[in-house]
C-alpha cells in the first residue's frame, strides 16, 4: 500500500483529505448548523439602520438623494452591500482584522471578545477575521470616531493620523471633496461594524463604561 | 542502504525527445520566471507605503490593497505554479517511460493558465478579489481555474497509472499532490463563497490557507527534490524507510493542520487543539525527512560549494526546518498571544514561499535552463553566484527584520500601547524589509540577465544537450550512480 499507485491515490490523496475535511472543516460545519446565516435585511430589521447613514442623508441631502435616494431600510442595504465589496476588494481586510480575541488584553482595547454568532450573515461570506492588524481590529468600529473624522481619514490619513500608513482613497470622493457612492457605502460599511454590541468599545479608557458595564474579568490585564 | 522502487529502463536520447515536449518545460520557466519578477515588484511597491513613499498615491488602479493580490497571486499562480508545471513535464515522463497524456492538451493548458493569471491580475486590479486569503482570484475565475487543475491532474495522472509495479518516492508526492490541488481549490473557493457561512467558513479559509501550501506546494517541492537531488549527487537517497516515513506522515498530518490560523477565534477550541497536536506533529515528520537529506549528501558536501543548485536546494531545505520549527513553536497558544497579526507571520510566510520553495525553483532553474534552452551551460557562473549570495542573505536579514517586528508589535499590543506608538516602532523594520526586498530582485534581475545572455548564446552541439551540473541524460529519475 506504502509505495502504490492505488494506496498513494485513495488513502493519501482521497483518505487523509476526506478525514481531515470531515474533522477539520464538516466538524465546525455541523456544529454552526442550526446558527442560521441572517441576510443583510434581517440584520437590518433586527439592530436598525446606524445613525451614521442617516446623517448622511441629512448632511449632504442632493448628494445622498442622488446616490441612494431615499433614507430606509433598502437604500441602507445597498449601501452596506456596496461597502462591503468595497471592503474586500481594495483588500482593508488584509490590513485590518475583525475578530476580538479573549487574550492579550484585546478585550481591554477593543470591546467584547468576538462571538460565534456576529458571524453568521452574508456579510461574512466568506468570513472576513483578518490574519494581520496593520492597522486597528473594526470589529468593534461603529459609533467609535464620526462620520466626518471618517471623511477627513479616507481622503487623507495622515492628515488625522500623522503616522498612519493606510492608503489615500481619493476616487471615494467627488471632485467637490464630498465622498460620492463608494464613499458613503463603505464609511456606512465601516460604523455598522459592531453596532449590534450595544455597550460602546472603550477604546483606551475614553469609551462611556461605567462600573457594572464590564465584567470584572474583562478588566484583568492580561500578562502572560 | 536504500532501496530504490523498480526503476524504468534508460531512457536512450531518440526516447526523450518522444517522451518530453522540452519547449513546453522551457517555456513555463521563462514564464514562471517573468511571474515571479512581476509579483516581487508588486511587493515592493506594496512595501512602499509602509515608509509613506507609495510612488503612485491616489490612483485607483494603483491601489496598494490591490498590488498586495498581485504580489500573493502572481507568486502562487504565476511563478509556484508555472516552474512546477514545467518541473512536472521534465520529471514525470522520465519517472514513468510514458509521456504525459496529451501534447495538445498541455499547450493548451499553458495558454491557459497564463490566461487565467492576468485575468487574476485584471481583476483584482479592477477591485473584484473574493475575501479569501491566497485565493483572492475573482469568483467568476474560479471555475475556469478549477477545470484546470482537473486537467492538469489528469495529464500527468495518466502516464503514471500506466505504469506498473511500485512507484519512486518522487511519484507518491506527485500523485498526491495532483490529487490534493484541485480539491483544495474548489474546498476553499466554492464552500466559503457559497455554501458555508461565518466561523465555519472560517475553519475551511483556514484549511484552504493552509493546504494550498501543505498540500500542493510542498509535495510538489518535496518530490522535486527527491527526484533532482540524487541524481545532480549522483547517489541514492540515504534511507527508503525515512523517505516513507516522511511522506506518509505529512499526508497524515498535515490536511489537519489548517485551523491553526485561526487559534482563538470561535472556531470550536477542541478544533484549534486538534490543529496544534498536528502542526507539532508535522515538524516531528519534518525532521526525518531532513536528516534524510543530510545523510545524502554527507561525504559528498563539497558539493555545496561546486553545484550552485545542490546549493540552493539545500540552503531550501535549512530554510524549511527553521520554518517549520518556528511554526512547531508559534503555533502554541502562548506563541499565539503574541505574535498572531503581527509581522512574525509574514517573515515566516515570506521565508516558506521564497526561502524554501522559490529557492528550490531558482536552483531547478539554475540546473535545467541551459539544458531546456539546448546551451552548452550559464553565460556566467559568477552572476549565478551572485544572485545565490545576494538572494540568500538578503533574505535572512528580511525573516529576522520582520520576526523582530512581530514580537514588537505584539507585546506593544499586549502592553495597550497607543496603536500610533506601535506604527511608529514598526517603521524602520519597515524600512529594512523594503530595502532586503530590493537586494532580492536586484538579484533576481541579475539573474534575468544571466538567462538572456544565455540565451543569446549559440545552440550547444547536439552530442553536448546537457547543462551546467551535466547530470547523466539516461537517468530514468532515479541516481543511477
Amino acid at each position: 500500500m506504502f509505495e502504490t499507485k492505488s494506496g498513494v491515490f485513495l488513502v493519501a490523496g482521497l483518505g487523509f483529505f476526506a478525514l481531515a475535511f470531515m474533522v477539520m472543516g464538516l466538524l465546525p460545519w455541523t456544529i454552526y448548523r442550526n446558527e442560521p446565516e441572517a441576510t443583510v435585511a434581517e440584520m437590518i430589521e433586527q439592530h436598525g439602520i446606524v445613525p451614521e447613514f442617516v446623517e448622511f442623508a441629512e448632511k449632504f441631502p442632493d448628494r445622498f438623494k442622488e446616490y441612494y435616494g431615499d433614507c430606509n431600510a433598502a437604500s441602507f442595504e445597498a449601501a452596506l452591500r456596496r461597502g462591503h465589496r468595497i471592503y474586500v476588494g481594495e483588500a482593508c481586510w488584509h490590513c485590518h482584522s475583525q475578530f476580538v480575541r479573549p487574550v492579550s488584553n484585546e478585550a481591554l482595547r477593543w470591546g467584547p471578545v468576538a462571538d460565534a454568532k456576529e458571524y453568521q450573515n452574508e456579510l461574512q461570506r466568506p468570513v472576513l477575521f483578518g490574519t494581520r492588524r496593520v492597522g486597528p481590529d473594526l470589529s468593534r468600529e461603529a459609533a467609535h470616531r464620526s462620520n466626518d473624522w471618517h471623511i477627513a481619514h479616507f481622503h487623507k490619513p495622515s492628515s488625522v493620523v500623522p503616522v498612519s500608513v493606510m492608503p489615500e482613497y481619493p476616487w471615494f470622493f467627488d471632485e467637490d471633496g464630498y465622498p460620492n457612492r463608494d464613499g458613503m457605502a463603505i464609511i456606512t460599511y465601516v460604523q455598522w461594524l459592531g453596532s449590534w454590541i450595544k455597550e460602546y468599545p472603550y477604546f483606551l479608557g475614553d469609551g462611556p463604561r461605567g462600573p457594572g458595564e464590564v465584567e470584572e474579568e474583562k478588566l484583568k490585564f492580561d500578562d502572560i | 542502504m536504500a532501496t530504490q522502487a523498480a526503476a524504468p529502463a534508460a531512457v536512450s536520447t531518440g526516447d526523450h525527445d518522444r517522451l518530453i515536449e522540452v519547449s513546453l518545460v522551457k517555456w513555463h520557466f521563462l514564464t514562471g520566471f517573468a511571474f515571479l519578477l512581476i509579483a516581487m515588484l508588486a511587493g515592493l511597491l506594496f512595501s512602499m507605503q509602509f515608509l509613506q513613499q507609495y510612488p503612485f498615491k491616489g490612483i485607483e488602479i494603483f491601489s496598494p490593497g490591490r498590488w498586495r493580490f498581485v504580489h500573493t497571486q502572481g507568486v502562487a499562480y504565476g511563478f509556484i505554479a508555472n516552474i512546477f508545471l514545467g518541473m512536472l513535464y521534465w520529471a514525470v515522463p522520465r519517472l514513468t517511460h510514458r509521456p504525459v497524456l496529451s501534447r495538445p492538451l498541455s499547450w493548451f493548458l499553458f495558454f491557459a493558465w497564463q490566461a487565467v493569471i492576468l485575468a487574476t491580475a485584471i481583476g483584482v486590479l479592477l477591485g473584484q478579489a473574493q475575501a479569501l486569503e491566497w485565493g483572492e482570484t475573482p469568483v467568476w475565475i474560479d471555475p475556469v481555474a478549477e477545470i484546470g487543475l482537473i486537467l492538469v491532474a489528469v495529464n500527468f495522472l495518466a502516464p503514471v497509472f500506466k505504469t506498473k509495479g511500485p512507484m519512486y518516492v518522487t511519484l507518491w508526492y506527485f500523485v498526491a499532490a495532483l490529487v490534493w490541488t484541485p480539491l483544495v481549490y474548489a474546498m476553499g473557493n466554492f464552500l466559503p463563497q457559497y455554501l458555508m457561512t461565518g466561523v465555519a467558513a472560517g475553519a475551511i479559509g483556514g484549511l484552504f490557507i493552509h493546504d494550498l501550501v501543505g498540500l500542493f506546494v510542498t509535495p510538489l517541492g518535496w518530490g522535486m527534490m527527491y527526484y533532482f537531488v540524487p541524481i545532480i549527487l549522483k547517489k541514492p537517497i540515504w534511507s527508503h524507510g525515512l523517505s516513507l516515513v516522511g511522506f506518509w506522515g505529512l499526508a497524515f498530518f498535515y490536511p489537519l493542520n489548517g485551523i491553526h490560523h485561526f487559534l482563538y477565534t470561535p472556531i470550536p477550541m477542541f478544533l484549534q487543539y486538534g490543529a496544534i497536536i498536528s502542526t507539532v506533529a508535522v515538524e516531528l515528520v519534518v525532521t526525518t525527512v531532513i536528516i534524510n537529506f543530510f545523510m545524502t549528501i554527507r561525504g559528498t558536501g563539497d558539493m555545496l560549494r561546486t553545484s550552485i543548485p545542490i546549493r540552493w536546494f539545500y540552503t531550501g531545505m535549512i530554510f524549511y526546518f527553521t520554518t517549520c520549527l518556528q511554526c512547531a513553536f508559534h503555533t502554541t497558544l502562548t506563541f499565539q498571544k503574541i505574535i498572531h497579526f503581527s509581522d512574525w507571520v509574514v517573515g515566516h510566510a515570506h521565508l516558506v514561499m521564497f526561502g524554501v520553495f522559490g529557492f528550490w525553483m531558482l536552483g531547478l532553474l539554475v540546473h535545467l535552463l541551459p539544458r531546456v534552452c539546448n546551451r552548452a551551460g550559464w553565460y556566467s557562473r559568477g552572476l549565478n553566484e551572485w544572485h545565490f549570495w545576494i538572494t540568500a542573505l538578503s533574505m535572512l536579514v528580511m525573516f529576522f527584520d520582520l520576526m523582530i517586528a512581530g514580537l514588537i508589535q505584539g507585546y506593544m499590543w499586549r502592553d495597550l500601547a497607543a496603536w500610533e506608538e506601535t506604527i511608529r516602532a514598526s517603521r524602520p523594520y519597515w524600512l529594512v524589509r523594503s530595502v532586503s526586498g530590493t537586494a532580492i530582485i536586484v538579484a533576481q534581475f541579475l539573474f534575468a540577465y544571466n538567462v538572456i545572455r544565455t540565451l543569446a548564446m549559440s545552440p550547444a552541439p547536439e552530442a553536448a544537450p546537457d547543462g551546467e551540473a551535466a547530470p547523466d541524460p539516461t537517468a530514468g529519475g532515479l541516481a543511477t550512480a
